[in-house]
């Protein structure tokens, strides 16, 4: 059964129409990498999977339930479109970490937040808020230990390299334990040297089966981690297969012309 | 001319200040926050009216706001100030007038405070917020536990700057006859003809906001552990 089910989504600015039908699937545990020149879609898309932005038309299905469709009046709580949220991480591009916080309470705080209030509804104890509490905290420096960043617990983000900051935004994705993670674009804002300790994350987030859906201009990376690949532009999937179909073997000349400019970069 | 005792007097009208000025801050806060969200609100009418109020009461001097305080009993409500203040349990013309200025003090300032923090706000990156969605968090589990601690940072040097002007606007108390530091300074300066105890009352107003100078230096220096 299919993990994530897109239909047709579409999405205008305005006059300006982004995402002009788009659809694909996800199993369980697959990476679907998203490759395009800026202004085709890719991080749009993204958003509207993330409910930073709400699709204009479409359905977007998570396992069998159905957690947007523009058909139907959304008019949802801020209770029920958190929950439907939850269903999706997102890293950034620019990290977007809380610079007031430890590198800790950036992944935990979500997490606490959520579980003490779902708690206090059932009003359970202070005992148990408590224990809830010191559970997360173990589970964030599990994570934070995953992706190499153990010693780093207590400092502030200003105080980390760019690479480190998006490894302790990724940890803190996971801290929600999401069903598909999405990257958009995170090696982008890194200096070059910086970019490969994110990718062997991302690499190993693969190798224990998470799915993902990534936004990427790295097309080693893209080649490398991909179980399926999608080409967009202008809004549309121009085109769309295995890595070594779309990278070995592009059919449409969209894709060759993107391809081959990518390479000479 | 007795030196202690003009001293003494001075401190008493200065506790009337201190008095002034604590309690316009602890009201006009809170007060500068819900304005800052009245005027961010997306139901226009709403953001239009809180804007052209600010800009009213930025507009106009706060000692004629003062005076036109003392009025809106009367004037408004047709309650004479007389019933008005034993309505409000005040016990003495003098602290009428003192709750007069106070409200006058605070709806001035806190429109200050509005735009000061409606500029913190918009201030901080819109991808803390949506760090915040993504992550599941509550509109109010984002402005508390992501924005405002940003938001205070960011305003903790335009305030300082308020509330030091804050500290001087006091003495426009003495307009409603509120006997604070410089009205006791006159009556001084009247009873023995020297102008001495104008000299002390300045150093009382220099000497607090130095005392507020070194406190929000702390306060900065406290939350500029992190860099954004």
């Amino acid at each position: 059964m299919n993990m994530l089910e897109v239909q047709n989504l579409t999405k205008s600015f305005g006059s300006h129409q982004v995402l002009k039908g788009v659809s694909f699937s996800l199993k369980q545990g697959e990476v679907l990498v998203i490759i395009g020149s800026s202004g085709s879609g890719k991080t749009t898309l993204l958003r509207c999977l993330n409910f930073l932005e709400q699709a204009d038309g479409g359905s977007i299905c998570v396992g069998d339930e159905e957690i947007f469709n523009a058909a139907g009046k959304m008019n949802l709580s801020d209770h029920a479109m958190r929950d439907r949220r939850l269903h999706f991480g997102l890293v950034f591009q620019s990290f977007n970490l809380f610079p007031q916080h430890t590198v800790l309470k950036n992944v935990t705080l979500a997490p606490t937040l959520y579980q003490t209030t779902q708690l206090k509804k059932a009003k359970a104890g202070r005992n148990a808020i408590k224990e809830a509490k010191a559970g997360i905290e173990a589970q964030g420096r599990q994570l934070l230990d995953m992706v190499g960043l153990s010693e780093k617990v207590d400092e502030y983000p200003c105080r980390l390299s760019g690479g480190q900051q998006q490894r302790v935004a990724i940890a803190r994705a996971l801290a929600l334990n999401p069903d598909i993670l999405c990257f958009d674009e995170p090696t982008s804002a890194l200096d070059p040297e910086l970019t490969g300790e994110v990718l062997r994350v991302i690499r190993s987030l693969k190798d224990q089966g998470r799915t993902m859906v990534v936004v990427t201009h790295e097309m080693e990376f893209a080649r490398g981690v991909a179980d399926h690949v999608i080409y967009m532009a202008d809004g549309v999937i121009e085109e769309e297969g295995t890595p070594d179909e779309v990278f070995g073997n592009p059919k449409s000349e969209k894709t060759k012309a993107f391809l081959a400019a990518g390479y000479n970069r | 001319m007795d030196f202690w005792g003009v001293i003494f007097d001075l401190c008493q009208g200065f506790s009337v200040t201190l008095k002034l000025f604590a309690l316009t801050l602890v009201f006009a806060i809170p007060l500068g926050f819900i304005l800052a969200f009245l005027s961010m609100v997306k139901f226009k009418p709403i953001s239009f009216l809180t804007k052209v109020f600010i800009w009213i009461i930025r507009g106009t001097p706060l000692l004629l706001q003062c005076l036109l305080v003392t009025f809106i009993p009367s004037m408004v409500f047709g309650i004479p100030n007389k019933d008005f203040q034993s309505m409000l349990g005040i016990r003495t013309m003098a602290d009428l007038q003192f709750t007069f200025v106070l409200f006058a003090f605070v709806i001035n300032y806190a429109c200050y405070f509005a735009v000061i923090i409606e500029g913190g706000i918009k201030n901080v990156s819109i991808g803390q917020h949506e760090a915040g969605k993504v992550l599941g968090m509550t509109k109010g589990q984002i402005f508390r536990h992501v924005i405002l601690m940003q938001v205070v940072r960011k305003i903790t040097a335009p305030m300082s700057n308020e509330i030091i002007t804050l500290v001087k606007d006091t003495a426009l108390a003495r307009a409603l006859s509120v006997i604070e530091i410089i009205a006791i300074a006159f009556e001084k300066v009247n009873k023995y003809a020297v102008l001495s105890p104008l000299l002390y009352t300045s150093l009382f107003y220099l000497a607090f906001s130095g005392i507020l100078t070194i406190l929000f230096h702390y306060i900065e220096k406290k939350l500029s552990y992190y860099s954004v």
